[in-house]
């Protein structure tokens, strides 16, 4: 520990400098991939999209299979998870419903962010009057019980008789809409405080137009927040769009959603004797939600400068 | 920071305080665009939905002739407008108008369903406040420790649940497969149970729910507590208290806890329209008489008067949760004061 | 202040004391093998820059070392004879606050907020006293009047953002003298408080000590505060003792060239200087020190054996004051 141990510690800590001017990405990058429960969480995500899109090319069998000979059969070697009444492969059918899940969970988080952080953003730079008007409209957004407001949406789209394959979109629509108040405000307080930054004055002494400076020079810095409360929402948008499918009035069959599958647990023969049926659809939702959500939890971690430790 | 302060701080903003009532005062008047613009918006949808109560009947015996009459009996001819304007004006009065499907006043309807929801709801709050406080302490006292990794496991599970998938898993197993519980509603049919048997016939048919709704609200509640006590364990008064040495337990419980507890305060207030709201989807699948499933039932049924009234109802329970977490807030921290 | 002549009986004695903490960069050796002595009734100021492990050692006294990541790896703390790190947790609960009672460098923090000044004095009265609260209250006014605070009723219901930080540092020390401690240790008192504000707690400290005659162990990286209130003097430089001496001599004939650094980086009044000195370089890296003398690199007179042998602490002259550099040894002076 004496002559030898005094050019091994010089050395270790040469590399520590340049470790340090790393980019914040890059450090996030780091700090995500020691949360091991996140990396499995990232892990299963990936796997679940991955047996969702590639395994149906995979499975010998389609969907409009209608074989009554193999109808309700229980899990065994030929069906892994088991049949339906109409003789179609379950497993089949949870991947494919897994590709509308998680489609509606996407697609409808994008709106959300496109909405939300947008109104966000033009809130908090503009302040005063249209910044009054915006919050107070997430004040009233937040304040409407959501559930119950879908829910009066899901029955007018089945009343409106929209075709069954456009109600997905409808679904992703009502639900990115339903919640952009959340991440208007986060991103609303990150830029009141931005904007009076410096490096803003560098863009006004260029005389840059408003919205290059919002969306070229500050929604840019807010980014981190956006990917957390994004992350989190797919977990929300999945969890919402299941139930509705479950009342039947979000996505509705023929189109499966693993929140319609989980529906024929109300025939209660099938919820008592062919768990099959419901089971696995809800075991997906349980697994990808908390995969998500783990994953959102360590993201926020790793990107949140405030947390360190 | 002069200890003028002292005299000033301590009473006036307490409750009765002056400076409080006024708080309250201002708040309520700005609840009241917001009110409007909540009423215009559930209006316009609900408006949206071309069927009505009669068509949703489905009667067969319903002529058009008929069907127009009691079209106008109940408002139902008149332009959207001049409805809303109509709804409006009576909720104002504190007239909600009556239920078409109950044919009742719509506040009676609420009055004699709400009660099954509360206390469901009341049961879930203490159950997981309790089991929260307790699990998120011991969590951050032993920070990365087994338990600790188990509990942030499960508390994400139950962040993640299904809440319907859940209830029929549980119904499944508990009810159906092992007969520990009664399958769904709130007593059993055909008994006429009175006084401790009564209760005790209720409380084993809320089991369940209240399970499913205790792990749902569980989960965020103990990571909230979990990540208020780090935050608080770190600060420089614990250690003051342990150089006092005062007893672990006493640190923890008395000087950590509470002001661990003194955020989580407003929480309380945000539960608000959560105990009197009911949980729509959960009471249909345990068939549970509450608020939420008739709720439900109210959208299916185009019973508007009912899922207006009850939507507004919902709003302004959350407007005043939001006013009720403020208001708690400033009276347990005694650095907040009120502007 | 009057030196003491006559031998006063021994009240702490650190010997060896290790305290290291793991970190994920390794080993830190916060305390490296300290030994010294406090006696009963003195001042002794251990003085040096943050980071030298002066804290640590004061809360290694109070087995306040978290642990993970710090433990105190080896070494004995003797207090009135008994070893407080083999005492049991609650014996040491007992001693804490009671015997040995401790004040922090941030009276901002250090009370908590939502607790009356009242409940927070009165909690040790009753804990450690058997004081009902009605006599808890009764002495924990007398407290707070003993440390110059008026209008002690009002104060006893106020909480502390009410109060100014000078306020709040009174408080803590009316706390700390709450059970007549035998050792007060201080770390930092007056450092987050303003000019004024510190030479009115100084004062205070002083005009306590005489009234209940209480040891003082008193943390500082203030020469200024050591002149006015050290009997003793402890120099910590890494984790380690470099010196230690009577205030008289330390000032009058410092030896550890860091300690003649420290006192001529010190600003004097009525006295033209060019420029005030600062010591070249850096406190070194606290990970895996080497077993040297950790001042060298920043040493004017450093000589081979400074970077590899660790010099001990030792008498050079006859009085108390102690040393530990290679230029008042043997081996050093044959080079």
């Amino acid at each position: 520990m004496s002559l030898e141990a005094a050019p091994v510690e010089v050395n270790a800590q040469v590399p520590a400098k340049p470790v340090k001017a790393d980019s914040p990405w890059r450090i996030a990058v780091r700090r995500f991939a020691r949360n091991k429960l996140a990396l499995a969480g990232l892990i299963i995500v990936i796997l679940m999209f991955l047996i969702c899109y590639i395994g149906p090319l995979l499975s010998p069998y389609n969907l409009y299979d209608y074989k009554l000979t193999d109808k309700n059969l229980a899990p065994n070697a030929s069906h892994w998870l088991g049949t339906d009444k109409l003789g179609r492969d379950i497993l089949l059918r949870t991947m494919l419903a897994g590709r509308i899940s998680l489609a509606v969970g996407l697609v409808a988080t994008i709106i959300t962010v496109l909405v939300g952080a947008t109104l966000g953003a033009v809130a908090g730079f503009y302040r005063g009057f249209v910044d009054t008007v915006i919050m107070r409209f997430a004040d009233i957004f937040s304040s409407i019980p959501t559930l119950p407001i879908l829910i009066i949406m899901g029955t007018v789209l089945s009343d409106l008789k929209v075709d069954p394959s456009n109600r997905i979109y409808f679904l992703m629509l009502m639900l990115g809409v339903l919640s952009w108040m959340g991440l208007a405000r986060l991103v609303r307080s990150q830029i009141l405080t931005l904007r009076e930054q410096e490096f803003m004055l560098a863009t006004d002494a260029l005389g840059l137009k408003d919205n290059r400076k919002i969306f070229r020079h500050l929604l840019p810095n807010t980014i981190p927040i956006i990917i957390v409360s994004a992350t989190l929402s797919v977990a929300g948008a999945i969890l919402s769009e299941s139930a509705l499918s479950f009342l039947g009035i979000g996505v509705v069959p023929p189109t499966p959603s693993w929140g319609n599958m989980i529906s024929a647990a109300n025939n209660l023969i099938d919820f008592r004797k062919r768990p099959w049926l419901w089971v696995p659809p809800g075991m997906c939702i349980l697994i990808t939600v908390t995969a998500v959500n783990l994953i959102g939890d360590a993201l926020r971690d790793a990107l949140d400068p405030k947390m360190k430790k | 920071m002069l200890s003028s302060q002292v005299e000033l701080g301590i009473s006036i903003y307490k409750p009765g305080g002056i400076l409080m009532r006024q708080y309250i005062i201002r708040r309520l008047l700005q609840m009241i665009p917001t009110l409007i613009g909540i009423s215009i918006i559930v209006f316009a949808i609900s408006a949206m939905v071309p069927g009505d109560f009669i068509t949703a009947k489905n009667n067969p015996n319903m002529t058009a002739e008929k069907a127009e009459q009691l079209r106008h009996i109940y408002g139902l001819d008149k332009p959207e407008y001049e409805r809303y304007f109509i709804w409006a004006g009576n909720m104002l009065k504190g007239n909600m108008g009556d239920s078409l499907q109950h044919k009742q006043p719509v506040t009676e309807v609420i009055n004699t369903y709400v009660w099954n929801s509360f206390i469901i709801a009341l049961a879930t709050l203490i159950l997981s406040w309790v089991i929260a406080v307790f699990t998120g302490v011991f969590s951050a006292k032993f920070q990365y420790s087994f338990f600790d990794r188990i509990v942030t496991l499960t508390v994400f599970l139950c962040m993640s649940l299904p809440s319907f998938f859940i209830g029929l898993l549980l119904i499944k197993l508990f009810a159906l497969d092992w007969k520990l519980f009664p399958v769904s509603g709130m007593t059993t049919a055909g008994h006429n149970d009175a006084g401790w048997a009564y209760i005790k016939d209720v409380v084993k048919h809320m089991f369940l729910p209240t399970l499913v709704l205790t792990m749902l609200s569980t989960g965020s509640l103990t990571r909230y507590f979990r990540a208020g006590m780090l935050e608080v364990i770190r600060q420089d008064y614990i250690r003051t208290a342990r150089a006092k040495g005062l007893k672990e337990v006493t640190v923890i419980f008395k000087h950590a806890l509470r002001n661990a507890l003194l955020p989580a305060i407003t929480l309380l207030g945000f539960e608000l329209p959560a105990l009197f709201g009911g949980a729509m989807i959960l009471e249909k699948v345990f068939v549970w008489p509450g608020i939420g499933q008739v709720y439900l039932e109210s959208i299916n049924m185009r019973d508007y008067p009912f899922m207006l009234g009850f939507t507004i109802f919902l709003s302004i329970l959350t407007l005043l949760g939001n006013l009720l977490a403020d208001v708690l807030y400033g009276i347990a921290d005694p650095r907040i004061r009120l502007k | 202040m009057a030196k003491q002549t006559v031998e006063t009986k021994t009240l702490v004695e650190f010997k060896n004391l290790k305290t290291h903490f793991h970190t994920s960069a390794g080993v830190v050796k916060a305390v490296d093998d300290v030994s010294f002595s406090i006696r009963e009734g003195e001042t002794l100021c251990v003085v040096g820059e943050s980071g030298c492990g002066k804290s640590v050692t004061a809360m290694s006294l109070m087995r306040l070392i978290e642990t993970p990541p710090g433990e105190i790896a080896g070494g004995e703390i003797l207090f009135e004879g008994k070893d407080l790190l083999k005492l049991s947790k609650r014996d040491m609960s007992r001693l804490r606050g009671n015997e040995v009672a401790m004040i922090f460098q941030e009276p901002m923090s250090s009370l908590n907020p939502v607790l009356t000044i009242g409940e927070q004095i009165c909690e040790p009265l009753i804990l450690h006293k058997n004081m009902d609260r009605k006599e808890a209250k009764k002495r924990a006014i007398e407290l707070i009047t003993l440390v110059g605070i008026p209008r002690a009723e009002d104060i006893f219901h106020a909480y502390p953002h009410e109060l100014s930080g000078g306020m709040r540092q009174r408080i803590m020390i009316a706390i700390a003298l709450s059970c007549d401690p035998k050792l007060l240790i201080a770390d930092e008192p007056t450092t987050a408080l303003d000019v004024t504000i510190q030479a009115q707690i100084l004062d205070l400290m002083r005009e306590i000590k005489t009234k209940v005659n209480t040891a003082i162990m008193l943390i500082t990286h203030d020469l200024g505060v050591v002149a006015e209130m050290a009997d003793f003097v402890v120099v910590m430089y890494a984790g380690k003792v470099i010196e230690e001496a009577p205030v008289i001599d330390l000032f009058k004939d410092p030896q550890h060239p860091y300690t003649k650094g420290l006192l001529k980086a010190k600003p004097v009044l009525n006295q033209k200087q060019e420029r005030l000195y600062s010591i070249p370089g850096q406190v070194p890296n606290p990970v895996e020190l080497g077993s040297n003398c950790h001042f060298h690199d920043r040493c004017e007179f450093c000589m081979e054996i400074c970077k590899t042998k660790e010099p001990p602490l030792r008498i050079h002259g006859d009085s108390k004051h102690k040393t530990a550099c290679w230029l008042y040894e043997e081996e050093g002076k044959v080079q």
